[in-house]
């Protein structure tokens, strides 16, 4: 009753301001109102950043009001997202796991940008991202997802610690041989201190996929339909993986923490570790100590998946929230604003235009290491993403995870994630 | 003192002090500076550093409102729908009351996060996913609530009842005249359990809420303390200690009601 | 008339029992019979290949292994150590209160803080208990990366978690035996551990299986602080089976098949019951 008369209210007043908005002749429009979910994987207050852009946006579109609701990990995002979908609570979009795409074209749930965009200039804003960023984006001939917070994974090195095992501590290790070298060098005998550490709990899948990589083999097709778990240079990836632990010695046996490896590494407990770019600016405020970043070692090449959120824009949408959605998402990812989201967050700037922004070239000129993972991108493939991908994924983390704690061979773990992969993917072929 | 009983005294200390080092050491990581969280300096400065900072990253203050409100709504609903039910059960002897009772006890055993599938699916049609009546829904009719106070209805003396009723006193007035105010400490038992319990419940409000405006201390711990944002442990232990405060606080406040109100709860 | 009132005081509960407990106890047994629908392909009548495809998931044997384990890794363990504790502060000491607080503390903190502040000391080289192991020249040890110990280390912090709520119950107990007995028992020239043995132990017979009850029940219940410290891992080693509820149902969308393994999770819940109504009838003899 209460709320039939606010609405009553409401609608009176809307005609009101559009009488007077057609009286004076101008275009005043009603209110739209967009529910945006999104996550925070990696370190630092991002939430506030994420907020203050939300509310500069509003500042600027007073017709449009955002509700930004953090969501948690990517998985919780994706839950909860098409949870209120499917509950009927309005999300017009959402940043989600890029390799989500598969799932939410399947469920249904989000429209393709290409029949969004109208003007030749949103058009050509479409492709005004690094093209490896869009990998993930894209399927079919469309682009579902729009970049936002992306990463690739990165080494962080502690260069104190290189000085203290006698090494140069700007020649990086460029290759797996060169990684294990230094590693054993690195490595203390009583414990203190590890060479390497690549964690192996949260994203094991993606860390793989960078070690697949360097190994010249991709994990998935560009349809998400087909898994090469079982390739020969797949199985020798892992078993690379395994040796740094159980033959090299220069990193812990059994699973690497993903939450806790920044702490091990600021605390000085492994000289060398592998993680995503978006805890750059984390390590930068916290280390102690002189560290560095490098792109990943090579053994048949450089590689690394590329990793983290795209914008989508949800089926439900009505034309008018779906035509506000995207001028938030080009607001959020103008070049000046992944300059300042990369600047404060260690994510990439998504397009090439945000590193040629005067604030982030000076950044870069100060602070070399943030564009690192640009240039890495050269060497980057998409992240694991297939249809099923929640379950996919996990036949290949469990595998990562029994061949890094030893209940099962390499060849013997990914054979198995194979056949688990190929069950859930015929009814897709 | 014999020297067996000294013995049995340090040994009674020895198992309490282990016991409670785990919430010590959550207070000296939250209370020292974050360098300072996993080496053990005496002279370590103190700091709320990390409340503040707890405090800046997600709204606490919010998360405990919510979970006020929770609590204090579904144990109204609990007592009403309770007392209700436990009076039906305790003196109408009314058919088919057997089967009924038998049934309800059914949820001592299948507690409502079992079938978070369903009930999941339930409160979507209900359109009730994200608002905390959604949280607290399941819980209201609690079986356990019914238990003990059938228990303590049955424990009444019949005769204030035909007294009461003598003095013209309806169905409901004789419950609220004579049972309510006599099972008062049942009322309070079964309080103070449900209120520790859904103070501290996870799974089932992680599933149904989406949003702030909703989201219990838990989930925001949970969501807070989830290792994919990179564990900051100064700031977690800080972020623990705020979530666990107030109910800690009681607890140390009423602590002989608490542990008496759990083993009458036990006792049934 | 009685029947009318009786009903009509129930009525508000037992809509509700029934919304949220019958009615999904049925729903999950029906959506097991059906396939994973998408807005695609809708979800169709399969009988009872879920179960076949559930028989085939090494995952599933493996959580439910898991559960047995867990269930007899802390069962035993808390028991005997809330009975221990029951012992220890029923008797007159000094700081008798705040022995009794100690052992009751950890009840009241949720889960999901007791795994915050354990993760703390299960990270290996960093968290505490490899610094103390360090001090002693002891190696660290990955606790929650090996499968061999994660299970083990979730147990212990479980154990810590529970053992004083059960404390409570036996330290009920133990204030209804009336000092007489031990008393009596010392004249016969009877030895403590044949007094507890022979009489004490018995006497607390109804308590041991109430709490044994409420024991297996949570180590059902209880999976919120997977969230924080493994996520079931590392491959699968600590994973329990309404965590893998969660999971298929939530994270792969799976939600006929989270149905099937619910119908699994159900049953062992019946079986207990069965056992609890025996208990619980011969606890209302006893008295």
């Amino acid at each position: 009753m209460f709320h039939d008369l606010k609405k009553a209210v409401v609608g009176t007043a809307a005609a009101t301001a559009l009488m007077a908005g057609v009286a004076g002749a101008s275009t005043a429009q009603a209110e739209t109102e967009l529910t945006m979910y999104y996550p925070v994987a990696v370190g630092g207050p991002l939430t506030e950043i994420v907020d203050g852009m939300v509310a500069d946006f509003m500042a600027e579109n007073p017709d449009i009001t955002v509700n930004a609701i953090y969501a948690g990990n990517y998985n919780d995002a994706r839950i909860k997202a098409l949870a209120a979908l499917k509950g009927g609570e309005p999300a017009q979009l959402s940043v989600m796991f890029s390799i989500d795409i598969y799932d939410l074209i399947e469920q249904d749930a989000i429209v393709a940008f290409d029949d969004i965009v109208e003007t030749d200039e949103e058009k050509a804003w479409l492709n005004s991202f690094y093209p490896t960023l869009m990998e993930n984006g894209r399927t079919g001939g469309k682009t579902w997802g729009i970049p936002f917070q992306r990463s690739t994974i990165v080494m962080y090195y502690n260069k104190d610690a290189f000085r203290d095992a006698g090494l140069d501590p700007e020649a990086q290790p460029a290759t797996w041989d060169a990684l294990v070298e230094a590693g054993q060098a690195l490595t203390k005998d009583d414990g203190s201190r590890w060479g390497v550490m690549i964690p192996s709990t949260g994203y094991p899948y993606w860390m793989f996929g960078a070690l697949a990589m360097q190994n010249d083999q991709v994990l998935m097709n560009g349809e998400g339909t087909e898994t090469y778990f079982d390739a020969e240079p797949t199985v020798e990836a892992l078993d690379f993986w395994r040796s740094l632990g159980t033959e090299h010695g220069v990193m812990p046996e059994g699973t690497i923490e993903w939450g806790t490896l920044r702490q091990n590494f600021l605390e000085g407990k492994t000289a060398i570790m592998w993680h995503s770019t978006g805890n750059l600016t984390a390590v930068k405020e916290n280390a102690s100590f002189d560290f560095g970043v490098a792109m990943l070692p090579a053994n048949e090449r450089r590689g690394t998946p590329t990793g983290g959120g795209n914008f989508y824009i949800f089926k439900d949408a009505t034309p008018e929230e779906r035509s506000a959605a995207l001028k938030l998402i080009r607001f959020m990812t103008a070049p000046e604003r992944a300059a300042e989201w990369s600047m404060k967050t260690g994510y990439m700037g998504v397009s090439p235009a945000a590193y040629e922004t005067e604030v982030l070239q000076a950044y870069v000129e100060e602070f070399p290491y943030a564009a690192v993972a640009r240039d890495q991108l050269e060497f980057a493939t998409a992240e694991l993403s297939t249809y099923q991908t929640g379950r996919v994924r996990k036949a290949l983390d469990d595998a990562i995870q029994a061949a890094l704690t030893g209940s099962k061979t390499p060849a013997e773990a990914l054979g198995e994630a194979q056949a688990t992969a190929d069950r859930l993917l015929k009814p897709y072929r | 003192m014999s020297p067996r009983g000294a013995l049995e005294t340090g040994a009674t200390w020895l198992l309490a002090l282990l016991w409670i080092s785990p919430l010590l050491y959550a207070l000296w990581a939250a209370f020292h500076p974050a360098e300072f969280a996993v080496t053990f300096d005496p002279l370590a400065p103190l700091t709320l550093e990390n409340f503040r900072e707890a405090l800046a990253r997600a709204p606490f203050p919010r998360y405990m409102l919510n979970t006020f409100i929770l609590v204090t709504m579904l144990l109204a609903a609990q007592f009403v729908l309770c007392t209700l039910a436990a009076y039906a059960f305790a003196r109408y002897r009314f058919k088919g009351a057997d089967i009924a009772f038998a049934l309800v006890l059914v949820q001592l055993m299948i507690a409502p996060e079992i079938l978070i599938v369903e009930n999941y699916a339930t409160l979507a049609h209900l359109g009730l996913v994200d608002t905390i009546l959604g949280i607290g829904l399941p819980y209201m009719a609690s079986a356990f609530g019914i238990f003990l106070l059938r228990q303590a209805f049955k424990s009444t003396p019949k005769e204030l009842e035909e007294a009461a009723r003598l003095e013209g006193c309806g169905t409901l007035g004789v419950l609220w005249r004579v049972y309510v105010p006599l099972a008062r400490p049942t009322y309070l038992a079964y309080g103070l359990v449900s209120v520790s319990h859904h103070w501290n419940n996870f799974l089932w409000p992680l599933v149904v809420t989406n949003s702030v405006e909703t989201r219990p201390l838990t989930v925001g711990l949970g969501v807070f303390g989830a290792p994919e944002s990179g564990v900051d442990w100064s700031v977690v232990s800080a972020a623990t200690l705020l979530s666990v405060a107030p109910l800690m606080l009681a607890f140390l406040l009423f602590q002989r009601q608490f542990v008496q109100s759990f083993m009458r709860a036990g006792i049934r | 008339m009685r029947h009318v009132i009786g009903w009509l005081l129930l009525t508000p509960a037992a809509i509700l029992l029934i919304a949220f407990t019958y009615w999904p106890i049925g729903a999950t047994v029906a959506d097991s019979l059906f396939s994973r629908g998408n807005p695609i392909r809708p979800s169709r009548f399969i009988g009872l290949e879920n179960y076949a495809l559930m028989a085939d998931d090494p995952i599933f044997w493996q959580v439910l292994w898991n559960n047995a384990l867990f269930a007899l890794g802390t069962i035993p363990a808390s028991i005997t150590l809330a009975l221990l504790m029951a012992l220890m502060v029923n008797r007159a000491l000094p700081g008798r209160a705040l022995a009794r607080m100690a052992f009751f503390t950890p009840t009241i903190l949720p889960m999901i803080a007791v795994a915050n502040i354990w993760l703390f000391f299960y990270t290996p080289d960093i968290g505490l208990i490899d610094q103390i192991a360090g001090l002693v020249g002891l190696p660290g040890h990955n606790w929650l990366g090996d499968p061999d110990t994660v299970l083990g280390a979730i147990i212990v912090m479980t154990v810590w978690k529970e053992a004083g709520f059960f404390m409570i119950f036996y330290l009920a107990a133990l204030q209804t035996i009336p000092p007489e007995l031990w008393e009596a028992a010392r004249l016969e020239g009877a030895a403590r551990w044949t007094y507890f043995r022979r009489i004490l132990f018995p006497l607390l017979m109804p308590t041991t299986l109430f709490v044994l009850i409420n024991a297996i029940l949570n180590s059902f219940k209880l999976v919120d602080h997977l969230f924080i410290l493994t996520k079931g891992g590392p491959d699968n080693a600590s994973n329990l089976l309404l965590y893998y509820i969660f999971e298929t149902a939530f994270s792969f969308f799976d939600t006929t098949y989270a149905a099937t393994l619910t119908v699994v999770l159900l049953a062992l819940l019946a079986v207990l019951s069965l056992v609890q109504y025996g208990v619980l009838d011969k606890r209302i003899h006893y008295r």
